[in-house]
């Protein structure tokens, strides 16, 4: 490296005679000082600049990341009210313990969970399903993929504004369908069941398209040769798709998997916009309050600032608990391949 | 290779140089960083200040405010900058008061970004004096401030437990009941509005008989009242007392009128006398352009709505009664903060602005009804029409309504507790739970929310 660093100045200097300026032996050594001075310096170059590279993220990271973080670990071991957020009162583990009998705690982790599971499951599917569809030489294949873009590039609130219209009990459109095939209004909002699956459509219609666009740059970096291969040994179209496609398509399933559960236990957005009572109670009798929004009821509405940072560290607790699951099944599957 | 080129294309520097690239690119680091974090510490601080004055040495007053509040439709700053030429004023509107509270107490907590006049929406003002008081200015002996102006229970909701009276109030919304007259015939009933007033007078149990009396021969699809939450609304704010002692001890649970506002209401709602619907959603919103009910619990802002969302051949149908005991829904107070950059200026805005000559003109525009009891014999009240009511003297109708308007006491969680008797409660009704499940999905939802 260090010869490298001699020669490599030559070109500036412009001299025949590298390194060596015209001034002779006697300032050899105030010329080696200097080289060792500029060394020095570029070696405290090498040293630090890289970090002042990455700086500006981790500053940010360390402003709206790691502190918010920690400080609300702090503020979770206070009883602390939004309309005085200094006044800190200490009361230990208690908003962490009173969170086990707090039946409305788990009634939303509840929620989060059947809301997850009904509107990841055939996210998913539905998005395999349309990304091996796309797969396909199609006519315009560039504005399906667009399309299947689009709901993920609207806002959340607008379509939330008319998934509510759609599934309105009195004059909404679907129970108006409904009615054209003889089945009974169904009270979209006011049932549970009924506002778990309106909400879930919401966050499957959002994400389906964003999912399937994954699936199909993962399938289309599947090499030809082994449907080809597969084709010759006989294989039907449904055959390779079983044998081929989704054994190739596994790591991207594991990441689909794991962003759409993380995203599941957020959702935050489509239940507060879907609630009728426009609170954050999440209906009547809190039957589609999820985690998130029961976290944002307590700080936001209630202004328990305490109680939600508590809510909000139990929420990243089970997020690991979950990841780790994640993990173990996820090593089983790749031993078991 | 890459690693190989770096070196290179630095040793072509010299020292000095290299230096001073490397303190650029600190510098520039640096003050990235610290210049993110401030800008969230110190939001207004210094952003405002180029407003608050301008070239010509004229001062600006800014006002936050949230909805429409209408002081600028009606004219009022304009007047105010011609009588007072030195002065500017610029608002700065938040369109709906739930986002626009939690970013005022905010900014009321850490004494930054506020404006030189901040509103303050009735169903927050207990828990600003409550809470904030010390960081705002005593408006009660400002300049131009005449105390029997306003009405009593007004004035007390922005007054400290020490005598601070740190908001003016705006407007108020005494309620009366408007009904349908058309409606109301079909049923058999009177349509006249002082014989209707009669069969209800000084009860809200007569009121729910009428209820039962309109459901016997309602046309089909109508039901008497709009929902469960304008009901308990209604009967809730004309006690003498809500959620709150005159102590401030919450007292919801022990009150026998809270209990007995919800019993009542869960009791018409189990008759089928109410709609089952939400307030302000948009298929209670359809029930109203659809002519699905008779009657709801209206202050003066209601007609306003009840036209926006009415068919055109609705017009003059409504007439507007007395109601069987009056309260008050909704209203606004302006405060100025202490830290406000134009305290002086800012608190002579606000005395002019809620000065009853002020309120008459803003009513007449914007259908706010004054809180200044000066301002109910003025003509813009006195003389007030509405187009959904037709010839109904409304000024006449809703001004004493409001004199008759309990000094109720307020406390910082009523919204959360109405709240939660409301869309954790008597709406369970309608939906085929009885009255008890209701009133403990309701008590349990709010002993919830309010413990800290």
């Amino acid at each position: 490296m260090s010869t490298r660093h001699d020669t490599a100045a030559s070109p500036v200097k412009g001299g025949a005679a590298p390194g060596r300026p015209p001034g002779g032996t006697a300032s050899d050594g105030k010329e080696a000082r200097r080289r060792q001075k500029l060394s020095r310096r570029w070696q405290r170059d090498m040293r630090w600049s890289p970090y002042a590279f990455v700086a500006p993220f981790f500053l940010l990271f360390l402003a709206f990341g790691l502190f918010p973080l920690v400080y609300t670990g702090w503020a979770s071991l206070h009883q602390v009210e939004l309309t005085a957020p200094t006044d800190m009162e200490w009361v230990g583990l208690r908003n962490f313990t009173r969170i086990f009998d707090d039946e409305f705690f788990w009634n939303a982790a509840q929620n989060t969970l059947t809301i997850g599971i009904i509107s990841t499951v055939p996210q998913l599917l539905m998005a395999m399903g349309i990304a091996h569809i796309l797969n396909y030489k199609l006519r315009a294949s560039t504005f399906y993929r667009v399309a299947m873009l689009a709901p993920y590039a609207t806002s959340i609130a607008a379509a939330s504004l008319v998934f509510v219209l759609l599934f309105g009990r009195d004059y909404g459109m679907i129970n108006w369908a409904l009615d054209f095939v003889g089945i009974d209004p169904v009270d979209w909002q006011g049932d549970k069941w009924p506002s778990q699956f309106a909400v879930s459509t919401i966050v499957v219609w959002r994400w389906t398209g964003y999912n399937a666009l994954i699936y199909l740059a993962a399938m289309q970096a599947i090499p030809h040769d082994l449907y080809e291969s597969a084709a010759l040994d006989g294989a039907s179209r449904w055959q390779q798709f079983l044998h081929v496609t989704l054994p190739s398509l596994r790591p991207t399933i594991l990441f689909t998997v794991v962003v759409s559960t993380i995203g599941a236990s957020q959702v935050f957005g489509e239940p507060l916009l879907f609630d009728a009572n426009k609170g954050a109670s999440g209906g009547a009798e809190h039957q589609f309050q999820t985690l998130g929004l029961y976290l944002y009821e307590q700080g936001w509405i209630n202004q328990h600032l305490g109680r939600a940072s508590a809510i909000a560290w139990m929420m990243f607790l089970i997020l690991i608990v979950v990841g780790l699951i994640n993990y173990v099944i996820s090593r089983r599957l790749r031993a078991s391949s | 290779m890459r690693a190989r080129t770096l070196p290179l294309s630095r040793q072509r520097t010299n020292g000095g140089k290299l230096f001073t690239r490397k303190a650029l690119a600190v510098a520039a680091v640096v003050s990235l960083g610290t210049g993110l974090l401030a800008g969230c510490a110190d939001d207004g601080g210094d952003g405002d200040s180029d407003s608050s004055s301008d070239g010509k040495g004229k001062t600006t007053v800014t006002l936050g405010l949230f909805g429409t509040m209408g002081f600028k439709e009606a004219g009022l700053y304009a007047e105010y900058e011609k009588l007072n030429p030195d002065i500017k004023i610029a608002e700065n509107v938040v369109e709906r008061n739930e986002n626009y509270y939690p970013a005022l107490l905010n900014h009321l907590t850490t004494n930054s970004g506020l404006q030189d006049v901040q509103a303050v929406e009735v169903g927050n003002i207990a828990e600003i004096v409550e809470t904030q008081a010390g960081k705002l200015e005593d408006l009660s002996k400002a300049e131009g401030v005449n105390k029997s102006d306003w009405l009593g229970w007004k004035w007390e909701q922005a007054t400290t437990k020490d005598g601070q009276t740190i908001g003016l109030g705006t407007d108020i919304g005494p309620m009366a009941i408007c009904y349908r007259k058309d409606l109301f015939e079909k049923a058999g009933l009177p349509s006249d509005r002082a014989e209707v007033a009669k069969l209800w007078e000084g009860d809200w149990k007569k009121f729910v008989q009428v209820g039962e009396d309109y459901q016997k021969k309602a046309p089909k699809g109508t039901t008497f009242m709009d929902s469960p939450g304008g009901l308990i609304n209604a009967i809730l704010s004309s006690e003498e007392k809500k959620f709150y002692d005159a102590s401030g001890e919450v007292i919801y649970k022990t009150n026998p009128a809270v209990k007995a506002a919800f019993d009542l209401t869960a009791e018409a709602a189990e008759k089928g006398m109410i709609g089952a619907q939400t307030q302000f959603q948009p298929s209670w919103d359809q029930t109203i352009s659809n002519n699905k009910f008779a009657a709801m619990a209206c202050p003066p802002w209601m007609l306003g709505y009840i036209k926006g969302k009415s068919q055109p051949d609705a017009a003059g149908k409504w007439d507007v009664a007395v109601p069987p005991k009056s309260g008050n829904w909704g209203g606004s107070f302006l405060s100025v903060p202490k830290s406000a950059k134009n305290v002086d200026e800012a608190k002579k805005l606000v005395a002019w602005l809620t000065a009853p000559e002020q309120q008459a003109k803003l009513f007449k525009v914007q259908g706010s009804f004054p809180s200044a009891q000066a301002a109910f014999d003025s003509p813009e009240v006195t003389g007030a029409k509405n187009d959904m009511t037709g010839d109904a003297p409304i000024g006449e109708i809703f001004s004493a309504a409001a004199q008759q308007i309990p000094v109720q006491p307020i406390g910082p969680k009523d919204q959360i507790i109405q709240q939660g008797l409301t869309d954790n409660g008597v709406i369970l009704v309608t939906k085929g739970k009885s009255a008890k499940e209701a009133w403990e999905t309701a008590t349990k939802t709010i002993d919830n929310n309010l413990d800290k």
